[in-house]
């Protein structure tokens, strides 16, 4: 069986809309077959804990040059482009 | 899953048609209300203010915007609401570029106790944001009970819908 991804979900708070997206992402990637681990932070968290993960979802900014790839989460609140937010996170989970 | 959001949502903390000339405006008014009805600290209107500086928390969702200002739960006491309509739309920075300054027409002050816990009361708060016929039944409202009819609709809508 293939390694569990990790995905960090941030926000600002780390508590609210990160929330939201962590249940999405866990959600559709379960259906999709796509073991993960989800962990959630605050957005000036995300660099001390990005070692071992394998992308990062974020609804507010977070820094460029933290190595692992960066997907924008907002449209899991606004429902615009969430579907292909979905495929992307998939493509990379994938990969 | 969801919970029905009028179980947090207060009618004391729902204001309708406010005039405000700024975010901070609004956030202080609906500070001000969850605090009158014992669901968050002193220093939650403070500590929201600051980080929507920081960290904005406007949605934009097209035709209506949303903001949902929220801060960390050490200045919450319960989890609940407080929702405003604006008469004229307040500008707030965009969540996603706190460089964009988008117009807000509905303001969901969001208490927070903890994550696990509140994660119905997130869905239910995101399926409202993107229910655009709720908003603008939302925003059409002139009296709170018919704010909170508008918001029943929403109770059965599910994000994963």
């Amino acid at each position: 069986m293939a390694r569990k991804k990790t995905v960090l979900v941030a926000c600002g708070t780390g508590v609210a809309t990160s929330t939201v997206v962590a249940v999405a992402i866990e959600e559709t990637m379960k259906e999709r077959g796509i073991p993960v681990v989800i962990r959630q932070c605050k957005a000036t968290e995300v660099r001390s804990l990005i070692g071992d993960v394998d992308l990062v979802v974020a609804t507010t900014p977070v820094p460029n040059d933290l190595g692992k790839p960066v997907v924008k989460g907002l449209s899991f609140l606004t429902g615009i482009g969430k579907a292909q937010t979905l495929d992307e996170i998939e493509r990379i989970l994938r990969a | 899953m969801s919970v029905a959001i009028l179980d947090v949502l207060d009618p004391r903390a729902v204001c309708l048609g406010v005039e405000a000339s700024n975010s901070e405006a609004v956030i202080t008014l609906l500070a001000g209300k969850l605090v009158e009805i014992g669901k968050v600290r002193s220093s939650y209107a403070g500590a929201v203010v600051a980080r929507e500086q920081s960290m904005p928390t406007g949605l934009p969702l097209g035709e209506i915007n949303v903001a949902v200002p929220h801060t960390d739960p050490e200045h919450v006491i319960a989890p609940a609401i407080a929702l405003a309509t604006l008469k004229t739309p307040v500008l707030f920075g965009s969540m996603d570029d706190p460089d964009e300054r988008i117009p807000v027409r509905i303001v969901m002050a969001l208490a927070l106790t903890d994550k696990t816990a509140q994660i119905g009361m997130l869905q239910t708060v995101a399926g409202l944001i993107q229910a655009p016929a709720t908003l603008q039944a939302l925003l059409a409202a002139e009296t709170v009970p018919a704010a909170l009819d508008a918001l029943r609709t929403t109770a059965e809508c599910d994000l994963h819908g």
